[in-house]
């Protein structure tokens, strides 16, 4: 993977479009999404529950529930090559090998009846395109749960003899096991306690810059974004609704009124402030999403345009915003 | 502690121990505390920490192994039942899981009217409709959601329905066991605003127990940090965000994520190790193998709970 340059995009998702079809009715998960993650950075996707986020993850790794969920509309590149057309013997080549993922749940991610160190294996083995002898996988197994800060001779445990913290090394290890070039983390945290979360976002932003993977962080956890992530985009009723580098979304320019009631949300250590200042509503329906601006039902600000016109993608350098209120900057451009 | 501004509540050596296999299982250990009514008590700490255990024993349900708590000056552990379904109806519990903790099977009316009918608060019917009604107004749930079952409400309106069943017996005290933790973030700021405003109305008091310590630095009066059982901290919650004295406090604030650009150059200080087994702990300080200022006496005799400065309590060799 080093053919690329540092800026090239390594993964690009245009015009994303993801349904989950029942008998009973059509959930529109993911409307109209662009995306690009470049070489060596990482890439934070911020939203609430039922925005889209893991939705666009599992996209990206045609892993959607069979028959339920599609992609109707779209491209997803990755390296320049499209996945959505690639046939299932290829896609299987580069999922796992290529890109990775790391589930949310470390207790049920992980198969109970086999050891940790057979799972990591298994990926190795999988993905074994240089005919590498048993032995030398096993070392290589070894490397890696070193790498990941457990002990080589727990190799033949259990998952449940291991703590939920060790757990969700191991699922890293299983990950990055192929040295992926894309690795895509679904609230690799949310189940850690905030000790253990900063000991495991240090050990993966390590092995990022070790690896010289590029990452997609999934979180609801705006501190964790500024923490580790050079780019964000905020997602809602799948859409991106704001996106840019960590000092455009962190930085005092004016903001997607849906990204600044996330952030008046948030109880703050260095303020006072007695009372927060929340999202009034909930999120909508995505069965039956709102016209125009999606987030209109639940805006301070919403106007009669906000309620019948969608807005339109304004781009300040690196910065996006969708929003009726906020002008200038340039039109969206598809070259 | 000491008695001044008259505690609604006084925990006393509280021990609460588990028998396992293994062995005794310390889940909490010697904790003493008090509340004063109209106050809110942060209880924070890892998974495991003794939290939900220490507020599920103080109002009795779980037997307690020793220690005493007193409720406006009585001793609650030596009530008989009659008195204890008495003192049930003072005290209540919000749980975690909005989820799990409701009846699938049973309606909003009929979950909120569950302790009314059982305690048999309303003779006339229309009048247990008025007070439901009246309940659903206080936690913010709309009239037409009455006959709803939980299944068909989101995580923020069960946490509502949780709350004015907590609310329906006119409780004076309130443990809140991780309340909004399984909630999105815009819709915990709104039940997190919900509990303080209710707090001002009726003079309630509580112990919110919780992990998140942004949540619990925004709602608390005063802090309580626990580490395997032990209350290791205390202090009112400015001044433990301020100036934390235990080592295990300072690296619990620093490991928490900032949403600002200045804490990306932060260096943070990162705990080695994980929580030791509360199963026979060794004597001394339980956070001493991963404490970078350790001692040798740190390994040794029973650990106290000593007043550093005033409101603030710690309990580390350090302070000697």
């Amino acid at each position: 993977m080093s053919s690329i340059a540092q800026n090239d995009n390594i993964l690009e998702i245009k015009d994303l479009h993801v349904v989950y079809e029942t008998d009973s009715e059509t959930v529109y998960a993911v409307n109209g999404i662009d995306l690009s993650l470049k070489a060596g950075k990482t890439l934070g996707i911020v939203g609430e529950t039922g925005a889209g986020k893991t939705t666009t993850a599992l996209s990206i790794l045609r892993l959607l529930p069979q028959d339920i969920g599609k992609i109707t509309s779209g491209s997803i590149t990755f390296n320049g090559q499209e996945l959505l057309t690639l046939g299932k013997s290829e896609m299987q080549k580069i999922r796992g090998a290529s890109i990775s993922m790391i589930f949310q749940d470390p207790m049920t991610s992980l198969n109970p009846v086999n050891t940790v160190g057979d799972q990591i294996y298994e990926s190795l083995m999988l993905h074994n395109d240089e005919h590498k002898s048993k032995k030398e996988l096993e070392e290589r197994v070894d490397a890696i749960l070193e790498s990941v800060g457990i002990p080589k001779t727990r190799k033949k445990e259990y998952p449940h003899q291991f703590s939920g913290g060790m757990k969700q090394r191991i699922v890293i290890a299983i990950a990055l096991a192929c040295h992926p070039a894309v690795v895509i983390a679904d609230e690799p945290t949310t189940a850690l306690d905030v000790t253990i979360q900063a000991q495991v976002l240090a050990m993966m932003s390590a092995l990022r810059d070790q690896l010289g993977m590029a990452m997609i962080l999934i979180t609801h956890d705006l501190g964790v974004v500024a923490e580790t992530c050079d780019d964000v985009a905020v997602m809602y009723a799948g859409e991106i609704v704001e996106s840019g580098t960590v000092e455009d979304i962190f930085g005092h320019v004016r903001h997607h009124p849906y990204t600044e009631g996330l952030f008046g949300s948030i109880p703050s250590l260095g303020s006072d402030a007695k009372r927060l200042k929340p999202i009034s509503g909930l999120m909508p329906d995505p069965t039956n999403l709102p016209t125009g601006c999606s987030f209109h039902p639940r805006c301070p600000y919403a106007t009669e345009k906000c309620r019948e016109e969608k807005p339109e993608a304004r781009y300040f350098g690196t910065h996006f915003v969708a929003c009726h209120l906020i002008t200038g900057g340039e039109p969206k451009n598809d070259e | 502690m000491t008695n001044e501004a008259n505690p609604i509540l006084e925990v006393k050596n509280l021990k609460k121990y588990f028998k396992t296999g293994k062995g005794m299982l310390h889940a909490v250990d010697d904790v003493s505390f008090s509340i004063r009514k109209g106050t809110t008590l942060g209880v924070v700490g890892e998974s495991g920490c003794g939290k939900s255990t220490l507020g599920r024993t103080i109002i009795r349900l779980e037997p307690f192994t020793d220690g005493a708590v007193y409720y406006e000056g009585e001793n609650v552990f030596e009530y008989n039942k009659k008195q204890v379904r008495e003192f049930r109806k003072k005290m209540q519990l919000i749980f975690q899981d909005p989820y799990s903790s409701l009846n699938p099977r049973n309606t909003v009316y009929q979950l909120i009217a569950e302790q009314l009918v059982v305690n048999k608060v309303y003779k006339d019917k229309a009048d247990l409709e008025n007070r439901v009604r009246e309940l659903m107004d206080i936690a913010g749930l709309a009239p037409r959601l009455v006959n709803s079952y939980p299944h068909e409400l989101d995580g923020g309106r069960r946490q509502r329905i949780g709350l004015a069943r907590a609310l329906s017996m006119n409780p004076s005290f309130i443990v809140c066991d991780e309340p909004v933790s399984a909630l999105d973030v815009s819709i915990q700021a709104q039940i997190l605003n919900l509990l303080m405003d209710l707090q001002d109305q009726m003079g309630l008091t509580y112990m919110f127990i919780t992990h998140d310590l942004s949540v619990v630095k925004h709602i608390s009066d005063e802090i309580a940090v626990l580490y395997v059982g032990q209350l290791i901290e205390k202090a009112p919650s400015d001044e433990l965000f301020k100036n934390p004295l235990h080592p295990y406090t300072k690296m619990l604030l620093s490991a928490i994520p900032v949403p600002s650009l200045e804490s990306r150059s932060r260096k943070k200080e990162i705990i080695k190790g994980e929580v030791t087994n509360p199963i026979d702990p060794k004597p001394g300080c339980r956070f001493a193998s991963r404490c970078k200022y350790c001692m040798s006496k740190c390994t040794e005799g029973d650990m106290e709970l000593k007043e550093i400065e005033k409101d603030h309590f710690v309990m580390c060799r350090l302070f000697d």
